[in-house]
């Protein structure tokens, strides 16, 4: 496997939180055209990788390669430039509150693109109808449901055909037929696009419905990068505690616990 | 005894705390307003241009809308001016002084103070809500990802449109309060209108006007800067909001007045 065909590459990623280590040597790729599924409970750090995938956090160390280019090391316009090959979907939508549903998908390319405004129109709908909103443009968010928000930031994420697609937790807050038809839809959208995709998620069956490759996060650590089929034949006690769902069974030391319980007390 | 010194001393780390937190603050306005200058000067050399119809959207609301309400208060507050004027001046029998006396304390103090404390109260939490809220549901991260500065989105826009209309409201003040004036000098002192204006454009120059003008420019920076700085600070959610609302409010109106002291001594030495 060349390099070249990387489109994500994460080498020795560190980060800190204060004085907390959140993300503790994080090593994991993804090539073009692959659907990633970032895996991890509650508190595993999956957010916070997303969030630096997205360039918002500056890293304590570490390289996030994004298309062949190192985004820590990148000046504001380089990052400006990429980010045009971007799209993100953000778990809440994260949809102009001020805007309608339209001006929403609408706003990425009056930012970036001189085109006129019928044609601007045009591409916004032509993508409203791949997330089947069709006709809802003139609709404020706030009268959307939870997976009309959800499609609806889908759409504004692909509205400019980025070459990667992040989606945070596309199933949470979702109905399973929601939940899976959103599944559908990203593969639909790496099928026609061939976008490479990240998606950050809890859900067990989205994941294995949609991934190429798992990565498994916890506690800030890797545990596990591979194949979905290997993934799911992975006999690593932690992975196999979230794959069946089974509460975690953490043995406690006892002199960290009484230091966690009278830290602070004089 | 041990428990007195470790009061003292939580009140010195709370003292402490607070100041770095002050100084922390005051640095983060002082590079946001270099930043907002910078897009609105340098934006479209880089591909961000800060866009005319979001600065006319904001003078809209910031300015044109706020018309009504300083227009009311410059009003009254001349008519103020007026009844006190002549019920102080009387005691030296000397009312018809007051035409020089509103004419140079409503150019010179009180339109654009008034102006700037209204505008406060009615854009400065405006400001804060808006930027805290898109912090909250984080529209601030979907706007860096999307590629354009949030800064240059939300705040560039919002000063233009202060740096314009709030000399304008002032101007509007100083008439509307004149008008004012007049209009109780004219049933008190029987003053004609036309005579009282007369005066008045006599004894005025026009620094005394400017005077008004670029404190109502400084108030402006400082609005918005204050009501964009406690935006982008909210953490807590809703609540956050509305406390990051009220002290957008409450250190805008005492920033300005701080700021209109430090101006009127500088330059009436």
């Amino acid at each position: 496997m060349s390099p070249d065909s990387l489109a994500i590459e994460v080498t020795d990623l560190v980060t800190h939180y204060g004085p907390r280590i959140i993300l503790d040597h994080v090593n994991f790729s993804a090539r073009q055209g692959e659907i990633m599924v970032v895996m991890g409970g509650s508190g595993s750090g999956k957010s916070t990788l997303l969030r630096h995938l997205l360039g918002l956090h500056q890293p304590t160390s570490g390289a996030i390669r994004l298309l062949g280019k190192d985004i820590t090391k990148m000046d504001a316009d380089e990052m400006f430039d990429l980010r045009k090959n971007m799209g993100v979907a953000f778990q809440g939508g994260a949809l102009f509150n001020s805007m309608t549903v339209g001006e929403n998908v609408e706003l990425p390319l009056r930012e970036h693109t001189k085109l006129d405004d019928n044609t601007i129109r045009i591409m916004s709908r032509m993508k409203l109808e791949v997330v089947n909103l069709a006709g809802f443009e003139d609709l404020m968010p706030s009268e959307l449901s939870g997976g009309m928000i959800k499609r609806a930031a889908l759409a504004r994420a692909i509205v400019m055909d980025p070459k990667l697609l992040f989606f945070d937790e596309p199933s949470a807050g979702l109905d399973p037929v929601a939940s899976a038809e959103l599944d559908e839809l990203i593969l639909t959208l790496r099928d026609a696009m061939n976008m490479t995709i990240v998606v950050v998620t809890h859900e067990l069956e989205s994941a294995f419905k949609i991934a190429d490759s798992i990565t498994v996060l916890d506690h800030g650590r890797i545990l596990m990068s591979d194949r979905t089929a290997a993934v799911r034949a992975s006999e690593h006690p932690r992975i196999r505690a979230l794959l069946d769902r089974t509460p975690r069974d953490d043995s406690v030391d006892a002199d960290e616990y009484m230091e966690r319980l009278t830290r602070e007390i004089n | 005894m041990a428990e007195k010194t470790g009061g003292l001393a939580s009140f010195v780390t709370s003292v402490g705390m607070r100041s770095v937190q002050a100084v922390r603050e005051t640095g983060y306005l002082a590079a946001l307003l270099v930043e907002s200058f910078y897009w609105l000067l340098a934006g479209f050399r880089r591909r961000q241009p800060v866009r005319m119809a979001a600065i006319f959207k904001e003078a809209m609301s910031a300015g044109v809308n706020a018309v009504p309400i300083v227009g009311l208060a410059s009003f009254a507050t001349g008519m103020m001016l007026a009844i006190q004027g002549i019920h102080t001046l009387r005691t030296f029998g000397a009312e018809d002084q007051v035409v020089l006396g509103i004419a140079l304390s409503v150019t010179r103090e009180f339109a654009p103070l008034i102006t700037g404390i209204f505008v406060a109260g009615r854009s400065g939490s405006a400001i804060a809500a808006r930027i805290g809220t898109m912090t909250i549901s984080q529209e601030i991260d979907a706007l860096r990802v999307i590629g354009i500065n949030p800064v240059r989105y939300l705040v560039s826009p919002i000063l233009a449109a202060m740096l314009l209309t709030l000399p304008a409201l002032t101007i509007m003040s100083d008439l509307l309060a004149l008008l004012g004036g007049a209009l109780y000098c004219a049933g008190e002192l029987s003053l004609p209108l036309p005579i009282f204006f007369a005066r008045t454009f006599e004894s005025l120059i026009a620094a005394d006007v400017l005077q008004g003008v670029y404190k109502s420019l400084i108030f402006a920076v400082v609005i918005t800067m204050i009501g964009a700085v406690n935006g982008f600070g909210v953490t807590a959610g809703a609540e956050g909001v509305g406390r990051a609302t009220t002290r957008a409010v409450v250190l805008g109106s005492i920033g300005i007045i701080l700021a209109d002291m430090v101006f009127t001594f500088l330059t009436s030495r």
